[in-house]
Parts: structure tokens; C-alpha cells; sequence
């Protein structure tokens, strides 16, 4: 080595080395507009990042044909959907803003690396001015994060764990979908009603940062009405058979299972515990019960009959019956032949709201676009009168109870609405303990 | 120069060349032709291929030389992401310790594992290291959440400490020059983007590559290269190979902690996906699709790959039609329906396919393909004038 390091040799690498540093300050960051990816012609972009690939893609699917129509509406193509049904009446069908809409798609595959690049490609590649979608609270945090960084808006598509407004809220993105909280204090009175006040839950929860929020919300909600938490027992997340922790709950005197679980997990472990007769069971003199909190239309599905009497919360059903979801479920049904999914609808929603912020605030300089989100009051869009706090951007509405239908009529009719919870009981402090610790910081426009 | 051979500082200046140009020539279509989809020109994707270079550059030193097939290097990856991502937690956002960082825990690390599995070879070894690397993502993502906050990914929260952050930008930065800046140059309906943090990933890139020659071509590289070719020789000649496998491990290690402080840089997050088993995976087709055991080949391979997944990934259905919207609708759509596999969320399939075409037609992978081309526009036939690359690939055992 020691012929290989010649005092030349060295001088002469380092010189190199020192131009190669130096490279980098020749250029420095010019740009002449207001904010990020200010649209210059007669078209403004925007980015759907939902998960394609992954165990979310079917509910990334249904979030993409919701888009999809949402763009048309904007344009003014078919039928308007909840253009016509919306309080706001400054969207006309002529894009946003006199500017025709466009879109790019990227995909998530439900990891937090996977969508951050897909969505920064899209910020930095194809100048979208807002990134929206995604189907898991992990991916939604991250690309929060990001858009707060980069300077673009994000309006949030299906996730449900506390954490989204809550400690990692950013002033730069928007929840309308409900989150853990607000199920748990929509379930607990139904709860109650249905299966008394002497109950003795057990818990079987994913290992992660949505199952976590949502174990705490829902054992916080039904202890408060006198249940009692015999155990909380974690499941990994890439877990198919739950046997192996359903068996246990045989030795318990637990009589209701609490499946803190989504999608395929759900599928899996509710089969599971169906199989081993836990339906059937009576404990204490009680019928076993299950519930589970969060449910969606093509979880229920997956499970099939399964499902039959099992009560969970969603945000929205297409069975609804107000004009908005009318409207919607027509328009959507008419394009693609079946209903909407709650992701469906969520991001469909997601879509018009900011169309209609940036008309109200007159440009689509991020900062406006919070101004124009923050505490406002909007109806027609499917949940009755909602509200945008501003204090963490999260949407307060009315929340479903929905139970499995015992005889549903076609693949799709699974669900029955039991309960409409009014908006006032679920609301809650923005500085609630189980939000605390975020902080929103200031909106962020880029350049 | 710099203590090499004539060929190699051809290779390095090349290789160096090609990353000071790289806005450009990944930029080769005008910002509003239709076929602008397939510019790759932009911040994120060149610090990608930089960044993946420098992992597989660093997979091939142990697979290329040693012929060990580790399939957990994403591990060493994504331990290199989270300690630069609590550098920024503690200290602020200069990428410098948080580099320095990523790189010393990934190389502890890579201790800690390779002097268990290198006891085995073969496949044992390669299961045990798949075995770790799982371990890791199942650690990061539920067990050890304090310190990796899990699935969300570790972040920067404005109430963190960084004792040292002082008034800099609050982004990852290089003394003041913020990673995210850049400089786009407009040249007629062309448009250059000239990103800070690809620079400074393309340093690194440089010097990983410089460094990798020169172990390619020292006689520590000989010890590895003899390793692969017959370990039991090796061992009646007296000379023990796991002081050698392992510091090959150990550095290979290093490159992946790099990249993946690299990675954190960029963007400031850690994800536990990247320790993934198919995070492992991909490095391996990175390095055997360029071609392994060769020196540019890794680079290659990486940024093949990469270009794959971002480009093809984002091709959809709206863009297809756009494509073919002049043909008869029955054409149309009959294409559509082909083409729609191949794209979008398909984009595997064509990346599995182009992977199979290569190591079944170029077992030497784009090293040799590339090299096929040159003798036939050269029509330099004879064998004597292939170059030192020729040579590495054709070591190459193509049954491993």
C-alpha cells in the first residue's frame, strides 16, 4: 500500500475530491414562483397515490375509480355527482379555476418508502399541486410528512388511526375519514344497548401504530361504561392464522373478542374464531359476542357469511339515503356498475373539497388552500353537516354503526346501518390525551 | 492515476462523467413531448440510482468476489436509515454525522451478523442472513417501536432535540446547502434540473466506486476472489478465509449503511420496509441482472431497476389510451388490455421478464451485453482486446 500512497497521489485525490464538494454551491436554488408547482398553463395536475399492489389494492382500486370520477365531475364530464348536492356551489364543471384537471397515478404498495417516492416523483416530476390517497395510516403519516416538507397539499384518503390529527397532524394536510376515537364513541351506547354494561372483553390487536390507537380508544370507551379488559393480546401484521390466539381465549372467561384487525387479517381472524365455534359459545350465561370496529364493505366480503350479526363503525355506506350519497352511489354505479366502497367515497370527497377551497381562496397557493379548509362548514357531500377544525384539520361528522346483514340481497348489500351517531358525541378536545403531543406548525407553500 | 491502471481510470472518469451529466442525458426528451414520461431526469430518482448504486456496489464486493449470496443486506440498509434519521433527532440536520453515523452502525452490525453466519456457506449462509434481515423488519416494525416508531416510520418532530440544529434550515443539509435545492436550467423546450442532494450522493457514489476498485484490485481482493474459486484449497494452503469473508461482509455492510444514510439524507424518514426480504432481493437482481463480479455492473443494474419501478410504475391506463388513441377502437383496446399488464402495477412482470431474458442470453448480464455490442460495432473480435470487465464477468460462475 504504502507504494500506492504517494504524497502526489494524495494531494492530486484530494483535489479531486475537494472539486467534487465544491461542485454542488455552483448551484443555487432560483425559482421565481409563489409555491410549489404553480400551474402555469391551461391545465393544474394533481397526484393520486393509492395502493395498487400490496393487501390494500382492492380498496386502492376502488379509490382510483372514485378519483377518476371526481376528475370527470370537475370537468364538467357526466353527470356532476355531488357537484350538484354540495353547500358550496363555487365549482361549476370547468376544472378548478378555469384550469381543466389532470391527473397522475402512483403506487404505494402500502409501505411508507414505496409512497413517499411515488409521491415525491409526482411533486417533482409531473408538478402536482396536491397529493391525496393511500389506505393505511403508516403510509398516510409518511406522505403527510412529505407534503408538509415539500410544500404541496395532502388530503388524506382511508386512515383511521388517532395519529394522522393527532400527534403527527401537519398544517399541510387534511383527514375527512374518521379515525379510532370516533368509532369507539360511536360503538360504546350500541355496545351497551345491545350487550349490557357486564361484559368482559378481550382484545386481539395488530401490532402496529392503528391497531395500538385503536386497542386504546375502544378499551377506554367500553371501560368507561363498566366492561372489563381481561387481556390485550398484539398479532403480528403478516399473521394468516389466528388460531393459535383464539385457542387461548377458550380459557378465559372473556364473552365478547374485540378483533382490532383490518382487511386481510380481519378476514382471517374472524374466520378463525368463527371456526372455533366462539359464536356459539355462552359464557357467564351470556351469549359470546364479536365485534369488530372497523369495518368496510370488502372486508366484509372476504369474510362472508362470517359477518352475519357482527357490529362495527364505518364512515360511510352507499345504502344512505340522503341526496349526496344519492347522487354519488348513482353517478359511480352508472360508470362502474357496482356501488361505492368508504374509501371510495372518502377520496371522492377529498377531491372536491379541495377543488372548492382553492375556488373560495382564489389560488392554489397551499397557504390559501388551509385557509380556506380550516373550520370550514360543508353539507351535501354524504355525512350531513361537517365540519373542518382548524385546530388539527380533521373532519367531524356523523359516524355509522353498521351490523352484518343476516340476509343480504346481492354480493354488495352486506352491511345494515343500525345506529346514525350524531356528530356532537363524537367530538372531542383537540388536546384530548389521546391526540396530544403533535403540533400542526405553520402551512408550508414551498419555494 | 490515483494508483490505478490505465483501463480502470478510463472506467472511474467514465463512471464520473456519467454522474456529472447525468440531469442531462436522463433528460433526453423536450418537457411537453408526449414521450417526457420516460424522462428520468428528476431530484429523486437520480439520488435513487446513486444511492442504489452504492448498495450494490457494496453487495457485489462480498457476492462478486467471495461468491457469498447474502440475502439480508436491506438489514444493514435500513440500520444505516435509522441511525442518520436519530442523528437528525438529536444533533440537526447537517448530513455529515448522520453519514459518519449510519455507516459505523451498519459496520457493527454487520460484524455482529456475519461472524454467526459465515460460520455456514452455501445456502446455510444465505438463509441465515435472510433469517436476520427478517428478524430486523419484524424488530423494526412492532417490537422495537420507541426506536423506530414502527410502521409510520421514524421522523423528525419539531420538538426534538437537535442540540446542534442552531438557525440552519430546518431540512437535511451539507453545511447551509439544503438537499432539496436545485437549479433548473431551461434549454430551448428542454429542462435540466440540477439537484444539490443528487451531487453530493454522486461524491459519494464516486468514491464508493473508486474505493471498490481498488479492492478489487488488491491482493486482499486476490484472498476473496480465491475464496470463491476453491475454499477448501485455499484452507490446505494454510490460509484461514473467514478473517477475509468476514471484513468483506463488514464492508459490503458499510456500502449498505451508507446508502441507506444516503437514503435519509435525501429524505428524511426510515421506513422498516427497507429491511424487507424483498429489499434483499432486489439488490441481488440489481447485481446479477448489471452483472455480478464485474465493476459496473452493480451500478448498472441499479439504476435499471430503478428506472423500472418509477417510470413503468406510473404508466397508466389514461396514458395508454393516450398512446394509442389513433388506432381502431378494437385495436385499441385489445392493446390496452396487453399493455396494461406490463404497466402500472404490472411493472413486475416486465421487470421479471427482462431479468430472465438476460441471465438466460447474457449470463455476464448488461456488463455483457454491452460489451457484445462493442465488438460487433468494432469488429474488435479477437479476445485480447476485451478489457478487464470481459474478464471479471467471465469468472463469474453463472450456476451460482
Amino acid at each position: 500500500m504504502s507504494k500506492l500512497l504517494t504524497r502526489r497521489g494524495v494531494l492530486r485525490t484530494g483535489a479531486v475530491a475537494g472539486a467534487g464538494v465544491a461542485l454542488p454551491t455552483i448551484f443555487t436554488a432560483g425559482s421565481a414562483s409563489a409555491f410549489v408547482n404553480e400551474p402555469s398553463g391551461s391545465t393544474v395536475t394533481l397526484g393520486f397515490n393509492v395502493p395498487q399492489t400490496g393487501p390494500y389494492a382492492d380498496e386502492g382500486a376502488d379509490e382510483l375509480r372514485a378519483y377518476e370520477l371526481a376528475v370527470e365531475h370537475l370537468n364538467g364530464e357526466g353527470d356532476g355527482g355531488m357537484l350538484n348536492t354540495f353547500s358550496s356551489d363555487s365549482l361549476d364543471g370547468t376544472g378548478i379555476m378555469g384550469k381543466k384537471v389532470e391527473y397522475v397515478t402512483g403506487d404505494t404498495q402500502t409501505k411508507s418508502d414505496a409512497a413517499r417516492a411515488s409521491a415525491k416523483s409526482m411533486i417533482e416530476k409531473d408538478g402536482a399541486i396536491m397529493i391525496t390517497g393511500g389506505s393505511s395510516s403508516g403510509v398516510a403519516v409518511a406522505v403527510q410528512g412529505l407534503c408538509q416538507e415539500a410544500g404541496v397539499i395532502f388530503m388524506a384518503g382511508l386512515t383511521h388511526s388517532n395519529d394522522t390529527t393527532g400527534k403527527d397532524k401537519k398544517a399541510n394536510g387534511f383527514r375527512h375519514f374518521f379515525n379510532a376515537y370516533m368509532s369507539a364513541a360511536a360503538l360504546a351506547p350500541v355496545l351497551k344497548a345491545q350487550y349490557g354494561t357486564d361484559r368482559k372483553a378481550y382484545h386481539l390487536t395488530a401490532d402496529y401504530t392503528w391497531g395500538w390507537t385503536q386497542e386504546e380508544s375502544i378499551a377506554a370507551a367500553t371501560e368507561a361504561m363498566g366492561w372489563e379488559t381481561v387481556n390485550k393480546v398484539r398479532t403480528p401484521l403478516a399473521a394468516t392464522d389466528f388460531s393459535s390466539y383464539i385457542t387461548p381465549i377458550l380459557q378465559t372467561d372473556a364473552d365478547v373478542l374485540i378483533l382490532n384487525h383490518y382487511g386481510g387479517n380481519m378476514v382471517n381472524s374472524l374466520t378463525n374464531a368463527v371456526q372455533f365455534g366462539l359464536r356459539d359459545r355462552m359464557v357467564n350465561g351470556k351469549q359470546f359476542e364479536i365485534v369488530v370496529p372497523l369495518y368496510s364493505r370488502l372486508m366484509a366480503r372476504g369474510a362472508g357469511e362470517n359477518v352475519k350479526g357482527i357490529l362495527g363503525s364505518t364512515n360511510w355506506h352507499w345504502s344512505l339515503q340522503d341526496e349526496g350519497s344519492k347522487a354519488f352511489v348513482k353517478s359511480f354505479g352508472t360508470k362502474y356498475g357496482f356501488p361505492p366502497s368508504q374509501a371510495a367515497h372518502t377520496c371522492y370527497v377529498q377531491t372536491l373539497l379541495y377543488a372548492d377551497a382553492v375556488a373560495r381562496g382564489g389560488s392554489f397557493n397551499p397557504c390559501s388552500v388551509v385557509e380556506a379548509l380550516e373550520g370550514y362548514e360543508f353539507d351535501g357531500l354524504g355525512n350531513g353537516p361537517t365540519l373542518y377544525r382548524a385546530a388539527d384539520h380533521q373532519c367531524f361528522k356523523d359516524v355509522l354503526v353498521v351490523r352484518g346483514k343476516e340476509n343480504p340481497q346481492s354480493e354488495f348489500d352486506l352491511l345494515e346501518v343500525v345506529e346514525v351517531t350524531p356528530r356532537a358525541q363524537v367530538e372531542y378536545a383537540p388536546d384530548h390525551p389521546m391526540f396530544a403531543g403533535g403540533n400542526l406548525g405553520e402551512c408550508n407553500p414551498g419555494a | 492515476m490515483l494508483g490505478l491502471d490505465r483501463k480502470d481510470t478510463i472506467l472511474l472518469l467514465v463512471v464520473a462523467l456519467m454522474a456529472l451529466l447525468a440531469p442531462v442525458l436522463l433528460n433526453p426528451f423536450p418537457v411537453n413531448s408526449p414521450l417526457a414520461q420516460f424522462n428520468a431526469g428528476y431530484p429523486d430518482l437520480m439520488q435513487r440510482f446513486a444511492i442504489f448504486g452504492i448498495f450494490a456496489i457494496g453487495f457485489n464486493i462480498l457476492f462478486g468476489l467471495t461468491g457469498y449470496l447474502s440475502f439480508g443486506h436491506a438489514a444493514f440498509l435500513g440500520v444505516g436509515s435509522y441511525s442518520a434519521v436519530w442523528m437528525f433527532k438529536l444533533l440537526g440536520y447537517n448530513v455529515i454525522p448522520a453519514i459518519i453515523l449510519s455507516i459505523i452502525v451498519a459496520g457493527l452490525f454487520a460484524l455482529l451478523i456475519g461472524w454467526i453466519s459465515l460460520r455456514r456457506s452455501g445456502i446455510y449462509f444465505s438463509i441465515l442472513t435472510l433469517a436476520f434481515a427478517e428478524m430486523s423488519f419484524r424488530l423494526a416494525y412492532s417490537v422495537l417501536t420507541p426506536l423506530t416508531n414502527g410502521e409510520t416510520g421514524l421522523q423528525v418532530y419539531t420538538d426534538d432535540p437537535q442540540i446542534l440544529l442552531g438557525d440552519g434550515p430546518h431540512v437535511p443539509h451539507l453545511f447551509g446547502m439544503m438537499m432539496r435545492s436545485s437549479t433548473t436550467i431551461h434549454a430551448g423546450p428542454w429542462e435540466f434540473t440540477l439537484p444539490v442532494g443528487y451531487y453530493v450522493c454522486a461524491v459519494l457514489l464516486l468514491a464508493s466506486f473508486y474505493l471498490a476498485i481498488r479492492i478489487f484490485r488488491s491482493p486482499f481482493g486476490m484472498m476473496l476472489r480465491a475464496i470463491k474459486s476453491n475454499q477448501t484449497r485455499m484452507n490446505y494452503t494454510g490460509l484461514s478465509p473467514r478473517p477475509y469473508t468476514l471484513a468483506a461482509f463488514v464492508i459490503s455492510g458499510m456500502y449498505a449503511g451508507l446508502a441507506g444514510g444516503l437514503m435519509a439524507s435525501m429524505d428524511p424518514l426510515a421506513g422498516a420496509e427497507r429491511m424487507q426480504w424483498t429489499a434483499s432481493g432486489e439488490v441481488v437482481l440489481m447485481t446479477i441482472l448489471g452483472g455480478a463480479g464485474t465493476l459496473i455492473g452493480p451500478i448498472l443494474g441499479a439504476g435499471f431497476i430503478k428506472y423500472c419501478e418509477n417510470i413503468f410504475s406510473k404508466i397508466n391506463e389514461g396514458v395508454l389510451h393516450g398512446w394509442f388513441g389513433g388506432l381502431p377502437d378494437g385495436v385499441e383496446n385489445a392493446l390496452i388490455w396487453v399493455a396494461e399488464h406490463f404497466v402500472g402495477s404490472g411493472w413486475h412482470l416486465t421487470l421479471g421478464l427482462l431479468f430472465m431474458l438476460v441471465v438466460t442470453f447474457l449470463p455476464g448480464g448488461l456488463v455483457e451485453g454491452g460489451q457484445r455490442i462493442g465488438r460487433f460495432a468494432f469488429r474488435r473480435r479477437d479476445r485480447k482486446a476485451s478489457d478487464a470487465e470481459s474478464d471479471a464477468a467471465k469468472q463469474r460462475n453463472p450456476a451460482e
